[in-house]
């Protein structure tokens, strides 16, 4: 199954989906050294975002979340990609500085955790194998 | 996005890595917002210079841009984590002090001039109506839309940066025509005036924004409102209702320029002003802390201080917070002496919002809503609003 969404941030990434119907909050949401998500309550909660493909509906929080995104990029922490139902400002700066690969404008719920995905940020694509 | 040919080179990274990076930022939020093109910017203001706030990731962005990115642009900075010059007097350790001086020299390495101020617009990054800009800063955004009638979106700290570099930014949002139309008609049925009560309207107003899921009021019965008593509010309402521009008949220049919102209507009272400066004021509250200056004092609010504390002395921690070219004049003019003889203490550069001062005191007395919303959230105080006069009356008790 090939969706068909919106390139953010151009790029190639392959790997396993981790998704959530949550928010993410990059500033304070997540630990920048383990890639765990650390923001109580949170469907993710323990789990840790590391090379995965992670699949939320947009980021909320605040702005510094995209400088968060770059010293996980630097502490290989970071998602292989991002695909999003609707980028917000913070994970699209984000993804540019940390050049993490997005798509958004995808009907989440097509996609399951655990799923392997291609995802295209150049086409704005994302295959699910 | 229809680029210049300018716009395309940066693009295509023919000025280096930093211009290029900025362009991508640039021409991506575009996209995302379907702006048809870039506007030239006059001026920028960035916000994200607290050290405690960026750590060592936004640092480490910071100095890759500055590797080969260079501003074209007046830029300005917000606020930084310390006084550059008087830290250690206000209870900085070295290690941050070390840090922040990290973060400044990066952006002093890019041209941006590191005057480390909320109130660009008090200091010289002065727009003019009309004229486009990229600033971060929520305050001075407001500001500048509003009072000025200049046009700015909510930028964030790298967005800000991107466009200081590229001297452009995608026109979209407040930038256009069609989104700067008041939305709600705001009836103020009484008189307010003072800095903390401006600061408690705005509070109402942008509580009562967030409610009704809507951004830009049209704000009726404000006779006369000095700048002081308008970044106050500007503040505030940012703070509280996120919103970027207000309209405020007889006052803001762009208040005749589209039709006067007729279909949400909502007044304010005595008794919302009192029930919302009660709000404002913590219960069980031990003040060991004043400060002065949220958004940055002017040099007229420091004459004002210093008249009032001239030959007092007083027994609480008590900042005012400043940029530092307001308080070169007030240096020049003999204020600074005359509150410094006092025991209070300046804090250019900085304020209680972006230092590092979070469990230091007990409880904060401030004559500014946006200071209590953060000395709460962030630094854990509890806070008291009330004038410039009750403030220092509360100081020297």
């Amino acid at each position: 199954m090939k969706l068909e969404g919106r390139k953010i941030y151009k790029g190639i990434a392959e790997g396993e989906a981790l998704v959530t119907n949550d928010g993410i909050s990059f500033y304070g949401g997540i630990d920048p050294d383990t890639g765990e998500v650390v923001e109580v309550g949170h469907e993710l909660e323990g789990q840790s975002i590391t090379g995965k493909v992670l699949v939320f509906p947009t980021g909320k929080g605040s702005t510094v979340g995209s400088y968060t995104m770059y010293r996980m990029m630097k502490n290989n922490t970071a998602p292989a990609a991002i695909v999003n139902e609707q980028i917000d400002t913070i994970i699209a700066v984000g993804c540019i500085i940390s050049e993490i690969p997005c798509v958004d404008k995808i009907d989440i719920n097509n996609i399951k955790t655990g799923q392997k995905l291609v995802v295209n940020g150049s086409e704005g694509t994302v295959e699910v194998k | 996005m229809k680029l210049t040919l300018e716009e395309q080179y940066m693009l295509n990274g023919k000025y280096g890595n930093a211009a290029q990076k900025a362009m991508e930022i640039l021409v991506t939020l575009g996209e995302i917002f379907n702006a048809e093109f870039m506007v030239d910017v006059y001026g920028v203001q960035i916000a994200g210079v607290s050290y405690a706030n960026l750590g060592e990731a936004g640092l480490e962005f910071l100095n890759e841009m500055a590797e080969d990115g260079r501003v074209r642009v007046l830029t300005t900075l917000n606020p930084a984590g310390m006084d550059r010059e008087n830290w250690q007097v206000l209870g900085i350790d070295k290690e941050f002090a070390k840090n922040q001086n990290r973060v400044i020299d990066a952006f002093a390495k890019m041209g941006i001039i590191t005057t480390c101020s909320c109130t660009p617009y008090l200091i010289g990054n002065t727009p003019h109506f009309g004229q486009h800009l990229a600033w971060a800063e929520s305050s001075a955004v407001c500001y500048a839309n509003s009072v000025i009638g200049a046009r700015t979106n909510r930028e964030g700290g790298p967005s800000a940066l991107a466009s200081a570099i590229t001297g452009t930014t995608p026109n979209y949002g407040y930038h256009l025509d069609e989104n700067r139309h008041g939305q709600v008609l705001t009836k103020v049925n009484v008189p307010v005036k003072d800095t903390d009560e401006f600061g408690v309207l705005g509070k109402i107003i942008g509580d009562k924004l967030v409610e009704l899921g809507k951004k830009i009021p049209f704000i009726t019965g404000i006779p006369s409102a000095t700048i002081e008593e308008l970044k106050s509010f500007c503040a505030s309402v940012a703070t509280y209702g996120g919103t970027a521009l207000f309209h405020m008949e007889g006052i803001t220049p762009e208040y005749d320029r589209y039709p006067k919102p007729s279909d949400i209507v909502f007044e304010i009272n005595q008794e919302d002003l009192e029930k919302t400066r009660s709000e404002l004021i913590d219960d069980n509250l031990e003040i060991d802390f004043v400060s002065i200056g949220c958004p940055h004092a002017s040099i007229h609010e420091i004459a004002k201080i210093a008249s009032l504390l001239d030959g007092k002395k007083v027994k609480k921690e008590f900042w005012i917070t400043t940029a530092r070219p307001t308080k070169r004049i007030a240096d020049d003019a003999g204020y600074s002496k005359i509150i410094e003889d006092a025991g209070a203490k300046f804090a250019a550069d900085t304020c209680c919002v972006v230092a590092p001062i979070k469990g230091r005191f007990k409880g904060i007395m401030v004559d500014s809503a946006k200071a209590c919303y953060y000395g709460r959230a962030k630094n854990k105080f509890k806070v008291k609003i009330g004038s410039i006069e009750d403030c220092i009356e509360e100081a020297i008790k």
